[in-house]
């Protein structure tokens, strides 16, 4: 281009200008995506590869005999620690722990911020703000109160278990992790009902107290059936957020084979017995990665308005 | 509850207006009360619980005899005079260099990469979700996937001898005075996407007719945004500022799983410092002090900034 622009600078430089600037644009554009890309890209290649060939191999070379063992190796062998019995049963602890937590808080969240926007009280505000707070806390500052009150939680179960033959999930890990992330995630579920309920019309409700209809009826006839969109968008952050988490499932479900996914995952990578498998590593952190990765793919929208909402103001 | 059964229950409420009426305007509350009640005490009395702590001299277990602040004088005595330097002061320094990188190079990242996609470019639906996916892994696979790439003896390093520059070297993932830094590349990879997205959004929301304007009177593209677009997007560099500078005092999962704390804890922050002190060395009154310390540095954050953002709209 340079060369048939530079005789005519007058008329066609700003041209080729434009055109440069749009190659440097779209140049910088592709070079981030690749950054973006690169560790999943090496990632998802290495899980595919044999260990052959990732001590011989170039680690961006695609995979020239591509094998499912290291993926089924992590499923169903790999050892975290010195239990070698693979992925799929913290897997499903996480499974066990995400979905409960995750209903119980949005349903939770949802009945809030319907109370906190369209049943306002004195001091709505300082209680909005009150529970608001609590999303920023560092969760260091409350781990260790309650990891005394867990450890007294299972005592308790312990002696309903002798008295009555049950133990009420007392002492459990999963129902340990679940009743933490409820009481640490109604926070951000409050926020996100309360700011969409905020926009909604308040002649709507009026209209239907009018009618005679009740709080809960209101609730369930009126405002549930209209925020399918908030619902989506909570449900996502909520369960990225609690299928993530690391720090309360270390300190609660720590060891043992009520791990989740995260804290098996971490095991499985630091376990430093034999030779390290680094494609069946690959492939335990591919596992624990996708869930969330397709929820991304097929709510990205959703997921992303959540993340605003949970980031911009209340 | 059913429309039928609650017009039923029509009748008796007019004899008995009080009882019934009374439930009917405390139920609002009653249905707060217990998340409400759970936030009083699992939030604010855990925060009392674990400040009271920090005052004794809790070891293993916890103590409730209180012995003044001996916890904080030891985190601060151990400070300045110890050498080699103790691990909260190289937490705190860590957090110091991790914080300031982090939150700047994410700000002028998805600043620079938001003004970019918002030069009209074609595939803009395909190269947004590219920047942003990271934001939905867990800073464990994340640190696992960096780990690897950044190993000297099998990532980056190796590919790029293999590809014949046999001089390269980068091995601060294995390095004390560097591997911080590891920690802040990973970090940006992993969020600077979503600032990117916040960005993009404040420029979708700019008034065109301003931008027009502003061209009309000759203003080059770089006064355009110097001048007139940046100082717009203030409100937007707070809230990322806000969500940056609370993710990164809470940053634990990435320092372990990418650098499993680093050689000798120099990859250390404040909340790696809390959990070791806390749950593998038995110093817990120590490891409370850490965690108020980080509480009160994020309530100097985000107290100002929800107290601007409630008030604004009395109602």
């Amino acid at each position: 281009m340079s060369a048939v622009a530079t005789p005519a600078r007058q008329a066609s430089g700003g041209m080729s200008t434009k055109t440069l600037n749009r190659i440097v644009i779209y140049g910088l554009l592709a070079l981030f995506a690749l950054f973006y890309l690169m560790p999943l890209f090496v990632m998802l290649v290495t899980s595919f590869k044999t260990m052959d060939e990732i001590q011989n191999g170039n680690m961006l070379a695609l995979p020239k005999a591509p094998t499912f063992d290291p993926w089924i190796k992590a499923w169903s062998e790999v050892c975290s620690g010195l239990t070698c019995v693979g992925m799929k049963g913290y897997f499903w602890n996480s499974i066990k722990m995400v979905v409960p937590a995750v209903l119980i808080s949005t349903l939770l969240g949802a009945l809030n911020g319907y109370v906190l926007t369209k049943w306002r009280f004195r001091g709505h505000t300082l209680v909005f703000a009150m529970m608001l707070f609590a999303c920023f806390i560092p969760f260091q500052s409350v781990l260790l109160p309650m990891a005394t009150i867990l450890g007294s939680f299972g005592r308790f179960g312990v002696t309903l278990q002798n008295a009555t033959g049950f133990n009420f999930g007392l002492g459990n890990s999963t129902v340990n992790l679940v009743f933490v992330h409820v009481v640490y995630g109604i926070g951000f579920t409050t926020l996100f009902f309360r700011n969409y309920y905020e926009a909604f019309p308040n002649e709507l409700i009026k209209a239907a107290q009018v009618d005679g209809a009740s709080f809960f009826q209101i609730f369930r006839r009126i405002m549930l059936p209209n925020s399918l969109p908030i619902i989506v968008v909570t449900v996502i952050y909520q369960f990225t957020n609690i299928w993530n988490d690391f720090l309360f499932a270390s300190a609660y479900a720590g060891s043992g084979d009520v791990m989740p996914m995260t804290v098996a995952l971490n095991n499985v990578v630091n376990t430093s017995t034999g030779v390290v498998e680094y494609n069946v590593n690959m492939a335990a952190a591919m596992i624990a990665a996708l869930p969330t990765l397709i929820v991304y793919v097929v709510a990205g929208r959703y997921f992303v308005r959540g993340l605003m909402a949970g980031a911009v103001k209340g | 509850m059913s429309v039928a059964t609650s017009q039923i229950k029509l009748t008796p409420e007019r004899s008995r207006p009080s009882v019934r009426s009374r439930l009917q305007d405390a139920l609002p509350k009653i249905v707060l009360a217990p998340s409400f009640a759970i936030t009083i005490v699992f939030v604010y009395g855990f925060i009392l619980w674990t400040i009271y702590l920090s005052f004794t001299n809790s070891k293993t277990f916890p103590s409730y005899v209180i012995t003044g602040p001996r916890a904080y004088q030891r985190l601060w005595g151990w400070t300045f005079d110890s050498d080699p330097p103790s691990s909260w002061y190289t937490s705190i320094v860590n957090m110091g260099i991790f914080g300031f990188l982090y939150i700047a190079i994410c700000l002028a990242l998805g600043l620079f990469l938001a003004i970019l996609l918002d030069q009209k470019i074609r595939g803009e639906g395909v190269l947004r979700p590219i920047y942003l996916y990271p934001m939905a892994l867990s800073f464990i696979v994340t640190g696992v996937a960096w780990k690897w790439f950044l190993d000297p003896g099998l990532g980056l390093e190796q590919t790029l001898h293999q590809w014949g520059w046999t001089s390269f070297h980068f091995d601060w993932i294995k390095n004390k005075d560097f591997v911080i830094y590891t920690v802040v590349i990973a970090g940006v990879w992993q969020a600077s996407g979503f600032i990117m997205a916040m960005f993009l959004a404040g420029l979708r929301g700019i008034d065109g007719e301003i931008m027009k304007a502003a061209q009309i009177d000759g203003a080059t593209t770089f006064q355009l945004y110097r001048r007139i677009v940046i100082p717009l997007l203030r409100p937007i560099f707070l809230s990322a500022f806000i969500v940056l500078a609370h993710l990164a005092i809470k940053s634990y999962d990435l320092v372990v799983a990418l650098t499993s704390g680093g050689p000798g804890g120099s990859a250390w922050l404040p909340s790696n410092f809390m959990y070791e002190y806390t749950f593998k060395r038995n110093e817990m009154a120590v490891g409370s002090a850490s965690a108020v310390i980080m509480l009160m540095t994020i309530v100097a954050i985000i107290v100002p900034y929800l107290y601007s953002e409630l008030r604004e709209k009395p109602r």
